[in-house]
Formats: structure tokens, C-alpha cells, sequence
């Protein structure tokens, strides 16, 4: 049943005998339609990208077939298979080991693999483009070993390649499906693994056919917020010379002069990322049948001792993807940091770390606040309409952050200039750019690109609830609002951290659309490193650098540590 | 702490961080608003000179995209007043989309050569840069090499270039296309990426960072990037990789080398329109040239201003007479071209 045809049913069901819990929905209609207008909101930046793609002439495609898309195309799908394959299985294995195995470590681990997180993966491609460049530290111990002489004595793979470029970005998003699949392997992970291995089954036996089922939902979610930021990436594919559909779409904009075009492409680039949905969406679906009661078992088996070389491999397993994603990002970094210490104290960085604080908070509020009534709307509405408009709010993700703020820039700028016109038509006075021409436009853009982040942590935790807990309150009179004030916000406050804490990280990191839309005087870290970046010197950005990782860094040791004492608490 | 202690504290802080975000700038007399694509750190000895000397404050928004667009999305209360840009297809655009007006200003148009500005006054070219070719001093004993020997076997293997997508690269196969038409200048890209030594990638520097360390024999390069390697105090390998090449200026036939230009433009609607010619007028004086030249190793466009020492070094650049405004038309067919031949995808392909 849509929202329509609810309120039309309105003044039927007054006119009926009592029906209680219909008439208890009705009074929401006002919840729904603003649920239906946020969604509209997040999507004005790929309707004003619409407009303009619509506006294009088609000029651009005998070119772009034949010359760029085939290639971009599968260069695209080649990124996207690699990293879903990589950070699957970094993510996963790291997740099994530290909850369900005993090794040398552990309990660092269990944390620090979090950390790559923090780590931009423009920044990310630079670092590891230094470390494994033919003068980096890498092949320098290469020819040392070996006696090489020269470049031509030997091959070495090239991380200026496609599968290089997935080496990268995996190294630094794994993290994502660490964090999701972590967290089901605490709650029910042994459990269920204990059962099976009474049962009988041997361990790996147990690890194929009971446990990677169960967390294949979170493994899913995981997976689709990775991808999502591999499409979106333009920062490391340039600098990799990696050529994906988003490089193609800027090199249709800018070289060419078609923004028509580069928006089309953008356009087409949202049907894989439908796909991904869909896909996320069939995933999760099936995870009802697996959560609710398993968390409450209070008794939990021991972890396993790993001795002898098992101890070794689990270690190592652990160790890489943490020293590949944040260890080589800090050594390149911090080489360059470390002979520009007099950097740290200048105002400038000073005042862009505050600008990025301040912005990744309010950032951070908007979303979860934004977040959470969505969600609920889609609970009580239990309307194909609004859970679709809901799901279709989260693909602003998935685009290329210039391209979103293109989008943002030309709906925002129209707001601006209509309010202005009134204010000078009616009022007498110019009320200027409200929100292009402030900082506004930039919160606006993060909270658009990173709502999805937000819903997706807090629909995971909203999921893990059994969904006749707030029900219960209703039936003792409570209306929805306040019985989801009352019993679900307290059991939702650890993903409702989660979700503030990543999208705080991810607003800290955002670089291109924020370089669009910012004002006169604006830096945040994260322009203020590319300032010096495209100027062909990022070491004059390393201090800025090590100040995005470091300050992402604070909340997602406070997440790790955060998930950790939740853990505790279970036992 | 108590809750609700807890919560003003949590309010305190938003409050805060709201004033930080919506405090917009105030744009008060005397001053004036630049959008540029150069880098800030590049352009503000210039702009500091032109505080010092008018007491005008200056603005600086630094764009990596989206320049034009954002203006014309600002429409008339665009803060805007003058545009900063490299490359003069960047400039032509500008003007093309309506984001830049007409300014005759004779203080100006007695600074600059008249091949550098636009003949209607859109964009004013401020300082040139030569693209040329960066040779390793130990291993390239050619003196002498023109463009088109770029597309010679004997260098198979040994040429670096940065991705045929940039700008720079973009202008020179314009004028590669302009010379030599488009047939010949196609035959001739083919060329050059099967003597590349590897995938086109990073900047400039590290093209001649790839010489210094044996991966190639020859790159090609802005003059600018040499001037700033060699004296980089604070990175002694840059000043290595500079000391590791020598600078040789390619021909086209005519005997002359390719050179763009970095410029500005008074914006359309530029609210401090005074403000914003004062600060043309000051960026084509002698005292701003001197200062282009010192600073960021650029050739001025001045007649008669010479390089600086480091720049004379490299020996005398005979600037390529090809109207800029050739170059600019034509790349939209070189970015084409780039594709088509797959030069980025590097020599093995």
C-alpha cells in the first residue's frame, strides 16, 4: 500500500467502526510525506545531473563507444570484482581469527585492524605509489638482494596498474567488512560454531557451511558500502592512471568541454550501483531468520590456542592488512612530516583542522539524526513507496564527490538566487548566496554523500532487534514516536556510534566535492593537502596528511574500543 | 558528570561549530575575490605585492574543477572579480562559457604583447612556460631534438610523459595537431607511445625523477618544474633529480618551441570591478613579471624582461608563433586523439 492511497483511505476509516491500529498509522501521514521529502532532498543533486544530461545532445558517444567505455567499462568491473574479492577476505579472516582463535597479539589486533579506516585512499595511492616505486624503499631491498643494476634487470609489478590500484583501495576499506562481519561473529558466531563442532563437524567444516552463511549478510553490507567508495574513487585511479568510468566521466567534462556527456556517463554509472543495491538488499534480506535470540546466551566457550605455525599464519593473516593499509601511508608520511615539524604549529593547518572537525561533527548529526527517521519512517510505514524512495537516497554515495557537488552546486545556487530575488523584489535588500556561498553547501554535500553510511550502520543494528519490541510499548499506549524514543534508541545507541563515527571519518577524508563548494577562507585538512598535492609536491601536504589520518583516527580507536567493551558486556 | 550537564556541554559545542561553518566572509571595501586555478602558495608572492603596494586585501578560492561552472551557478552574485588560470585552453573556456568580460584597459594593453591577450579582452596571458625536453645527462648525448624526433625508434623505451590527458600535454598535441595536421600529428602520437618507457603517470617532477633513476633517457616537461628542483633546499633528492637532466628546447619546423601561458580574466560580474582591473593592471606590471620570474621560474610575458638566472641556463627559448587561440580549438581533437591512440594505457598495448 502506498502513502497515497493511505491518506485517501483517511476518511473511510473514521467513517468504519474503530480500527485502532490503522487509524494509530494514519496520524503519521505527516512522518511519511516528510520522509518522502528528505529522500527528495538527497536526490537533488542526481536530478539537477539528470537535467543537465537531458540537456546534452548525444554528441559525445560515437567517441565515447568507441573509444572509452569498452574500456572504462571493464576496467571498472576488473577494480570492482578484485577489491570485493580482497577485502572479503581480509575482512573476514581478520574478523574470525580475533574473536574465535587465541594468538600472540590478539587483542591489539583485534583493534588495530580497524585503523587502515582513518587513511584517505588518495593519500593511500600516493604512499603506496612511493613505497613500491622503483626508488622506494621495496625495490631498493629487491636489488640489494639480488645485485641488480639497472630497471631493466628485473620485473617487479607495477602498482600503477588496475590490480595495483585494487591492492590499494582494498588496503584501506577492508575495514568495512571487518567491522560488520566482526560484529555478528561476536554475537553468534561461537554459538553456532560450538553446536555444529557437538554435532560433530570439524572446524573448517564449520567455518564453510555454518558460520560464512550466517554472516554473509554483514559480509554483503560490507562489501557494498567498498564498492560504493571504488566507483566513487577518482583520486587514487588518477594518480594510479588507472581509467575507470569515473575517470572517463571528468575527462568528458574537462578535456572535451561536455559536462553533458560527463553527466550522462555519471547517470549510467548509478545502473551498476542499482545493481549493488539490489544485490545488498536480496543479502540482508535473508538475515531475519538468523538474528535475536543467540545474543542472549551468557555462557561462551573459550577461544582456541593457535600454537606452533598456525599461531604464525593467524598472525600474519592479521598483521598485513593493517601494516599495508596504515602502516605504509604513516612511513611514507611521516619520513616527509618529520622534516617539516615547524608545519604543525602554523595557523593555517590549524584553523583547517578545525574546520574539518567542525564540519565532520555537525556532518556526523545530521546524518544519524536524518538517519534514524528514516528508517523508523520505513518501519511504521511498512510501504513499498516509501522503503523504496528510502533505498534510492542511499545511491548518492556511490557518486564521484565532484560530481555530486556539481549537482548540488547548480540545485543550491538556484535556491540561493530565488530567495535573493524575493528578498530584493519584495523586501528591498539582497540576502546574497545563503548557502553556496557559506559553508552550508559543504555540510550539505557531506550529509547527502554520507547518509548512506549512517542508514546502513543503523539498519544493521535496528535488524539485529526483534521487531515486536517496540510494539510491545505501543500496546501498553505509547505512540510510535515514543516508544521509538524509549525502547529502540537505547538498544540502538551502539550503531547509532558506529554510524556517527563513520561518517565523521569519511567527512574528515572528503576532498572533491568540498573543494567545489567551500567558501573564500575554507580549507579543511583534506583540501589544504591538496592545495600542495596538485602543485606536484605532496610532501609539503605530509603534515596535513598525518593530521587527516591522526584525527580520523580518535573515533575509530573510541569505535574499536567501543565494540570491544560491548563484547564484554555479552560475556 | 550529569546528564543533562552533558547535554548543554554537547549543545555548546554544536553551537560552536555551527558559528564556525556559517561565519561567511565578510567582503568588506577594498578588497578583491579571486578564483583560481593555480595554486594559492604559487600565486601569493604576486598577490602580496599587489596588498603592499594598493592595500587592497585579496581572497583567494582555489579550484581544482568546476571553476566556470560555479560561477555561472552564482549567476550575478557571484563574488568573484577576477579568474587565475595555467593553460590557455582553460582561459578560452572561461570566455566560451560567459563567465569572463571584456576589459580595455590601456594601461594593460601597453604591458602585455598583443599574442598573448585576447584581441576582444577576455583573458590577458601572464607568464609563459616552454614544454620541453628533459635529456639524462649521462646518458642522452643529442644536443639537439625536435618534436617529431620523439616519434623515433632509437628512442623505443626511453621516453616518459605524464598522462596525455593533462593540460599541458593537451596544448602541445594541439600544436603538434596545428603544425602538422591531424593525420601526421596521429602517426606521429602513435610513435610516441611505442617508444614510451612506461605507463604515462604523476607529474612533471617525477618524470625527471624517472631519469635520475634509470627508468627512461628523455621526458617531457614544463621549464618551470627544472627552475623549482634545483633549488629545492628542503628536499635534497629533488635537487638531484634536477641536476640529473639538462633542458633542451624541441622544435617544430619553424625552428620555434611550443610555449602556453598561465593568465586571468576579469570575471563577468566581478562585484569589485575597480579592484579587480587594479589587480590586472598590477599582475602585467614590471614589478609582478620580476616577480613571476624570480619566484616561479616562468618566462614573463614582458618584452625585454629576462629569466631568471637558473631559467637563462637552460639556454634561449624561441617561443612558438602559433596563435594560442589555435591551440585551444583544437583540444577537444587532441583529448580524442589521446584516446584513440591509447597513449595513457602505455607502450605495450
Amino acid at each position: 500500500m502506498t502513502a497515497l492511497q493511505r491518506i485517501e483511505d483517511a476518511p473511510a476509516a473514521g467513517a468504519k467502526p474503530p480500527q485502532p491500529l490503522r487509524v494509530k498509522r494514519n496520524r503519521h501521514v505527516p512522518a511519511h510525506l516528510l520522509a518522502l521529502a528528505v529522500s527528495a532532498c538527497v536526490l537533488l543533486p542526481i536530478l539537477s545531473l539528470a537535467y543537465v544530461a537531458l540537456s546534452g545532445t548525444g554528441e559525445d558517444w560515437p567517441h565515447l563507444i568507441a573509444n572509452v567505455l569498452p574500456g572504462s567499462s571493464i576496467t571498472t568491473l576488473y577494480l570492482m570484482a578484485l577489491v570485493a574479492v580482497l577485502t572479503s577476505i581480509a575482512g573476514v579472516a581478520g574478523a574470525w581469527l580475533v574473536v574465535a582463535y587465541e594468538f600472540p597479539l590478539r587483542k591489539t589486533l583485534s583493534w588495530a585492524l580497524v585503523l587502515p579506516l582513518a587513511v584517505p585512499p588518495y593519500l593511500a595511492a600516493y604512499a603506496f605509489g612511493e613505497f613500491f616505486h622503483y626508488t622506494g624503499p621495496v625495490q631498493g631491498l629487491v636489488r640489494d638482494i639480488f645485485g641488480f643494476q639497472t630497471i631493466r634487470d628485473y620485473w617487479f609489478p607495477d602498482i600503477r596498474s588496475t590490480p595495483g590500484a585494487a591492492f590499494v583501495l582494498s588496503s584501506v576499506l577492508y575495514p568495512y567488512v571487518y567491522l560488520t562481519t566482526r560484529i555478528i561473529f561476536l554475537m553468534q558466531g561461537r554459538n553456532i560454531a560450538d553446536v555444529a563442532r557437538t554435532l560433530g563437524a570439524k572446524p573448517s567444516k564449520v567455518f564453510w557451511r555454518v558460520l560464512l552463511p550466517v554472516a554473509r549478510p554483514a559480509i554483503v553490507a560490507g562489501v557494498a558500502l567498498v564498492l560504493m567508495e571504488t566507483i566513487n574513487d577518482i583520486g587514487a585511479a588518477e594518480y594510479l592512471g588507472v581509467r575507470t568510468l569515473t575517470f572517463s566521466v571528468y575527462a568528458t567534462w574537462l578535456n572535451r568541454g561536455s559536462l553533458e556527456g560527463g553527466a550522462q556517463i555519471a547517470l549510467l554509472m548509478l545502473l551498476l550501483v542499482f545493481l549493488l543495491l539490489a544485490a545488498e538488499q536480496w543479502a540482508r534480506r535473508r538475515q531475519r531468520f538468523h538474528t535475536g535470540r543467540a545474543t542472549h546466551m551468557r555462557a561462551r566457550p573459550p577461544r582456541v590456542r593457535l600454537t606452533g605455525w598456525h599461531a604464525v599464519m593467524a598472525l600474519l593473516a592479521t598483521c598485513l592488512p593493517v601494516l599495508c593499509g596504515f602502516g605504509i601511508p604513516m612511513f611514507v608520511f611521516g619520513q616527509y612530516a618529520a622534516r617539516r615539524l615547524e608545519q604543525f604549529s602554523s595557523p593555517a593547518l590549524g584553523q583547517a583542522f578545525l574546520h574539518s572537525v567542525a564540519t565532520a561533527a555537525v556532518t556526523a548529526l545530521i546524518t544519524v539524526v536524518l538517519a534514524l527517521f528514516l528508517i523508523n519512517a520505513v518501519r511504521l510505514a511498512r510501504s513499498h513507496t516509501i522503503t523504496g524512495a528510502v533505498r534510492l537516497a542511499s545511491i548518492g554515495y556511490a557518486l564521484p564527490g565532484g560530481i555530486l557537488g556539481l549537482g548540488l552546486l547548480f540545485a543550491l545556487a538556484r535556491f540561493d538566487n530565488t530567495i535573493d530575488g524575493f528578498a530584493r523584489a519584495h523586501l528591498g535588500f539582497s540576502t546574497g548566496l545563503l548557502l553556496t556561498g557559506s559553508a552550508a553547501a559543504v555540510v550539505i554535500a557531506c550529509a547527502i554523500r554520507f547518509l548512506a553510511l549512517a542508514e546502513s550502520a543503523i539498519r544493521s543494528g535496528m535488524e539485529k532487534l526483534p521487531p515486536n519490541l517496540d510494539e510491545a510499548a505501543r500496546s501498553l499506549g505509547q505512540t510510535p514516536a515514543r516508544s521509538a524514543a524509549r525502547v529502540l534508541l537505547p538498544l540502538l545507541k551502539p550503531a547509532i556510534f558506529t554510524a556517527a563515527v563513520l561518517v565523521f571519518v569519511d567527512t574528515i577524508k572528503e576532498l572533491s566535492a568540498t573543494i567545489l563548494l567551500r567558501p573564500f577562507g575554507f580549507n579543511t585538512l583534506a583540501t589544504y593537502v591538496y592545495e600542495n598535492a596538485s602543485r606536484g609536491v605532496p610532501e609539503d601536504g605530509a603534515v596535513a596528511a598525518i593530521l587527516i589520518i591522526l584525527t580520523a583516527l580518535v573515533p575509530v580507536l573510541l569505535l574499536s574500543g567501543a565494540l570491544a567493551r560491548d563484547r564484554e558486556a555479552q560475556m | 558528570m550529569t546528564i543533562g550537564n552533558a547535554r548543554s556541554k554537547m549543545a555548546g559545542y554544536a553551537a560552536f561549530a555551527l558559528a564556525t561553518l556559517f561565519a561567511g566572509t565578510a567582503l568588506a571595501d577594498g578588497t578583491v575575490n579571486i578564483y583560481t586555478y593555480r595554486q594559492p602558495e604559487l600565486i601569493q608572492p604576486v598577490l602580496d605585492a599587489f596588498t603592499a603596494e594598493t592595500g587592497i586585501k585579496t581572497e583567494v578560492l582555489f579550484l581544482d574543477k568546476g571553476l566556470e561552472e560555479r560561477i555561472l551557478a552564482e549567476g550575478q552574485n557571484s563574488p568573484a572579480d577576477v579568474i587565475m588560470t595555467v593553460d590557455v585552453a582553460r582561459l578560452t573556456t572561461a570566455k566560451e562559457k560567459g563567465v569572463t568580460q571584456a576589459l580595455d584597459d590601456a594601461t594593460i594593453n601597453a604591458n602585455l604583447p598583443a599574442e598573448y591577450r585576447d584581441p576582444e579582452g577576455h583573458w590577458f596571458g601572464l607568464t609563459k612556460r616552454a614544454r620541453v625536453v628533459y635529456a639524462s645527462k649521462d646518458r642522452v648525448k643529442d644536443t639537439a631534438i625536435t618534436y617529431a624526433d620523439l616519434a623515433d625508434p632509437k628512442w623505443k623505451g626511453k621516453i616518459c610523459i605524464r598522462s596525455g590527458q593533462h593540460d599541458y600535454n593537451l596544448a602541445l598535441f594541439g600544436a603538434a595537431i596545428a603544425h602538422w595536421g591531424p593525420e601526421k600529428a596521429e602517426e606521429w602520437m602513435k610513435g610516441v607511445k611505442a617508444n614510451l618507457a612506461r605507463k604515462p603517470e604523476g607529474g612533471d617532477r617525477p618524470q625527471a625523477k624517472a631519469i635520475a633513476a634509470g627508468e627512461c633517457d628523455i621526458a617531457i616537461g614544463n621549464t618551470y618544474y627544472v627552475g623549482l628542483m634545483r633549488t629545492n633546499e628542503k628536499d635534497p633528492q629533488e635537487k638531484e633529480w634536477g641536476n640529473a637532466i639538462n633542458v633542451i628546447f624541441p622544435t617544430f619546423e619553424n625552428g620555434l618551441t611550443h610555449v602556453n601561458i598561465s593568465g586571468a580574466a576579469l570575471a563577468k560580474y566581478a562585484p569589485n570591478h575597480d579592484n579587480g582591473v587594479k589587480l590586472i593592471q598590477f599582475l602585467s606590471s614590471h614589478k609582478a613579471q620580476q616577480v613571476y620570474a624570480e619566484k616561479n621560474f616562468e618566462y614573463p610575458v614582458e618584452p625585454g624582461l629576462e629569466p631568471s638566472p637558473v631559467v637563462k641556463e637552460f639556454g634561449e627559448l624561441k617561443a612558438d608563433t602559433l596563435p594560442l587561440a589555435e591551440i585551444a580549438k583544437n583540444r577537444k581533437a587532441a583529448s580524442e586523439m589521446v584516446d584513440r591512440v591509447g597513449l595513457d594505457d602505455g607502450p605495450a598495448s
